[in-house]
């Protein structure tokens, strides 16, 4: 084992940086990471046992202990349960002989929950060894389980393939696409190399001014104008570097997956134009550990780049132009889609989000002058470059200029991908995906927004109902505060921990939602969620923390009749402490028996 | 106009809170300008003779003792001030909540290193004049409606006194950043 440590730590040249590396390697390996191993890393790396244990507990994926032989994560975001996760998961319960958070007693099997995974238009869905199961069914569990119990390897049990490349050799996955609609700039016509020649004739600058005039703006979520970020980026002296964030944490979102499928050359001649922008030598992409199954693909890519030329040294023949793009996965957290929190990732670290400023065009990976991009804006770029801004800015509304790729997911007959000209309503996209019977839609995720018919007449673009790309619907029969509750589990989940009230509040909102959901609460229980809610916004650091309280706040001002008709009428105020059950534990333990 | 009523009580906490109290020096003579004491550790008054206007709470509540306590100053108090850590949020007692109590009885009791050894029987209190302790230790607001807050450990006596004057005033308190923020 010492040795086989030794290659791994050897291979990232003793780099403690890598640590998110080495220890998905070391995993790979036994299954898990053991205290020998940990000591073995921290030893060799120079660091401390301590150093490499923050991260290994950090991070979803890596355990401490064996987590079975077949490891199954079953997603529990808000439409796997929609779509009826819940027998689901009793079924593997059953065929499996354990509960959700352990492992069998013969140690074949464990059963795990996870966040969003990214496959919202086939829920419910599964990761097991690191493969993706969409599409579960109670009959498909007993199936699965019973070729596992008869030796069959996870890879047998692949019984379809999706469609466009993930029925290539290299993906091989029975996850379909769903690009339900493809428009003009992310899945139009598309020939890999031939934009990136142009830099030829483009000065990095030039380039700059290009994105800049096209207006272009952040697709993750914030916004901010992509040219402008490269701008501030070169103003800070030094090595810079390109992220490009495809952490895809944002349950509801999963129009990067499609991207990264049908389109990973675009993504990364995408990356490496921002690195010809901003003079970056390195680009690394940055990606979650439930997509995995691209990692083949996307490797071959990048080699057939290197071939070519359009990575590597004088890319496409322009003399001094050197760049290369390396992968790095995350290890499930949802926080790491946070750029800062990202970063740290990359360094080998907790995803813990930083204080700003610096931003990270300034200080960021490594210490040095970083740009982040999601990778629709990315890709975004590669188009703009291609047709120009004047095209990309012919597209979308007044300030949110072209296309934006929806993933659309919940109560609608086509759930899936849609990329639509910025604009578009939310009424036009219902009728778009053919919602049903439709009573609130999320926006934008957990984080995002929920919204009721009332504001179906609001368009998606930057100046009025702003959105990543989620975009969960919800049809009449769904209690809004089920709705909620899975949301604020999600936030307790992901919290890294790092703010106090994004640790706790988000805890006690919860429990409070649970009282109300009981039938207990009472009116000064919903004064108290929307007074407590908006302490987020100002309380912690990052975006996750400061959003955590929207499912809460955002339902109670659209559908704030849901709660009241939960709550106790005529009294304000009762927390329902009951003096009988709170000394029972202590009666049982010194011996007394007080009356009921 | 008769001066307001003040009542005030030390639960789940260590005094701290009344200490500060005491900080406020020569103040301590406008106070006694300003407002009566009902029940209090400061008169030695043990029970309510009179309705009061602000109840002072420190402490959070431990024990059953503490419920009959705290609803008490809730009932014969118009105004109900939680008065640091321990009574907004539990405080250091609150590091019990995680450890079931039998362990923590057998730890004061049988195991300690004060203990360990000088009790054969194994006897864990349990006369039944002696409150009995709670699952957990509460902050005050979940038991009864707290009116407002004073956060600190102990709040800093000008803390207290503001608050005070600006209760019995009526006029708005100053919130200074230095005197709400604790890293």
């Amino acid at each position: 084992m010492s040795s086989h440590i030794q290659n791994i730590i050897e291979k990232y040249g003793k780099d403690a940086t890598r640590l998110m590396d080495i220890l998905h390697e070391a995993q790979a390996k036994e299954g898990f990471i053991s205290d020998e191993v940990v000591k073995e890393i921290a030893s060799q790396l120079n660091i401390s046992k301590v150093d490499v244990e923050q991260t290994l507990t950090f991070y979803h994926f890596f355990s401490k202990k064996p987590l079975g032989k077949y490891t199954i994560y079953l997603n529990n975001s808000l439409v796997s349960h929609m779509m009826g996760r819940e027998e689901v998961a009793h079924a593997f319960e059953k065929v499996t002989g354990t509960k959700f958070g352990s492992v069998s007693e013969d140690g074949q099997f464990g059963l795990y929950n996870t966040s969003c995974i990214g496959m919202n238009d086939q829920e419910p869905a599964a990761i097991i060894n690191g493969i993706v199961f969409p599409k579960m069914t109670t009959y498909r569990v007993k199936e699965i389980i019973k070729a596992f119990r008869a030796g069959e390897s996870v890879t047998d049990m692949i019984n379809s393939l999706g469609g466009g490349h993930n029925q290539s050799d290299l993906v091989h996955s029975m996850v379909t696409n769903n690009l339900n609609r493809r428009g003009a700039v992310i899945f139009s016509e598309f020939t890999p190399g031939d934009t990136l020649k142009k830099i030829n004739s483009i000065s990095p600058k030039e380039l700059i001014d290009e994105v800049k005039k096209s207006n272009l703006r952040g697709r993750g979520g914030a916004g901010f104008p992509t040219g402008l970020k490269w701008d501030f980026c070169t103003k800070t002296p030094g090595e810079r570097y390109v992220l490009c964030n495809a952490d895809e944490g944002e349950p509801g979102t999963f129009k990067d997956r499609v991207i990264l499928t049908e389109r990973p050359e675009m993504v990364f001649e995408g990356m490496t134009l921002a690195g010809y922008a901003i003079g970056a030598k390195l680009g690394i992409l940055y990606l979650r550990e439930e997509y995995r199954y691209l990692e083949k693909q996307l490797e071959t890519v990048l080699l057939g780049m290197r071939g070519k030329g359009l990575l590597g040294r004088n890319i496409a023949g322009k003399e001094g132009f050197d760049y290369d793009i390396r992968i790095q996965f995350g290890a499930g957290a949802y926080v790491c889609g946070e750029e800062s929190a990202l970063i740290e990732s990359c360094e080998g670290k907790r995803g813990e989000p930083r204080n700003r400023p610096p931003f990270p065009v300034q200080v960021g990976y490594l210490d040095k002058p970083t740009v982040i991009n999601n990778v629709e804006s990315l890709c975004s770029v590669v188009k703009i470059l291609e047709k120009g801004a004047e095209w990309y800015k012919s597209m979308g509304t007044k300030e949110t200029s072209g296309t934006k790729l929806l993933s659309i997911s919940g109560d609608v007959r086509y759930p899936g991908v849609f990329e639509v000209e910025w604009g578009i309503t939310v009424q036009e996209a219902l009728e778009m995906s053919g919602a049903m019977n439709v009573k609130a839609v999320q926006v934008g995720g957990p984080s995002g927004r929920l919204i009721g018919p009332n504001e179906f007449h609001r368009t998606i673009c930057y100046e009025d109902l702003p959105t990543g790309g989620a975009f969960i619907v919800i049809g009449e029969g769904r209690k809004i505060l089920d709705v909620v509750k899975n949301f604020m589990d999600f936030f307790i989940d992901e919290s890294c921990g790092s703010c106090a009230p994004c640790r706790y509040l988000t805890v006690i909102l919860r429990n409070k939602l649970n009282k109300i959901m009981e039938g207990k609460g009472v009116a000064s229980d919903l004064d108290d969620l929307v007074n407590w809610g908006k302490q987020m916004k100002v309380a912690n650091r990052c975006g996750l923390g400061q959003s955590a309280a929207n499912p809460i706040l955002s339902s109670i001002e659209n559908f704030r009749y849901e709660y009241e008709a939960k709550i106790e009428k005529g009294k304000d105020f009762d927390t329902r402490f009951d003096l009988n059950k709170a000394i029972q534990e202590s009666s049982r333990a010194v011996g007394r028996f007080p009356e009921a | 106009m008769s001066k307001p009523i003040v009542a005030t009580t030390s639960l789940a906490g260590c005094f701290g809170c009344h200490m500060s109290l005491l900080d406020i020096d020569e103040r301590i003579l406008d106070l006694i300008d300003l407002v009566d004491f009902n029940k209090s550790p400061i008169d030695d008054i043990k029970e309510f003779t009179q309705m009061c206007d602000i109840g002072i709470i420190e402490g959070g509540c431990c024990n059953s003792e503490n419920i009959h306590v705290l609803k008490d100053f809730r009932k014969n108090c118009k105004i109900l001030v939680s008065t640091g850590e321990c009574a907004i949020m539990g405080g250091l007692p609150a590091m019990r909540n995680n450890i079931p109590i039998k362990e923590c009885l057998e730890e004061a009791y049988l195991d300690g290193p004060s203990t360990k050894g000088h009790n054969p029987e194994g006897i864990l209190p349990n006369d039944e004049e002696l409150p009995i302790i709670l699952d957990k230790v509460y902050p005050c607001h979940e038991i009864v409606k707290i009116d407002y807050y004073l956060p600190g450990c102990p709040p800093r006596a000008d803390l207290i006194w503001n608050a005070l004057v600006a209760l019995v005033t009526g006029d708005e308190m100053k919130l200074p950043y230095e005197v709400i923020k604790f890293d």
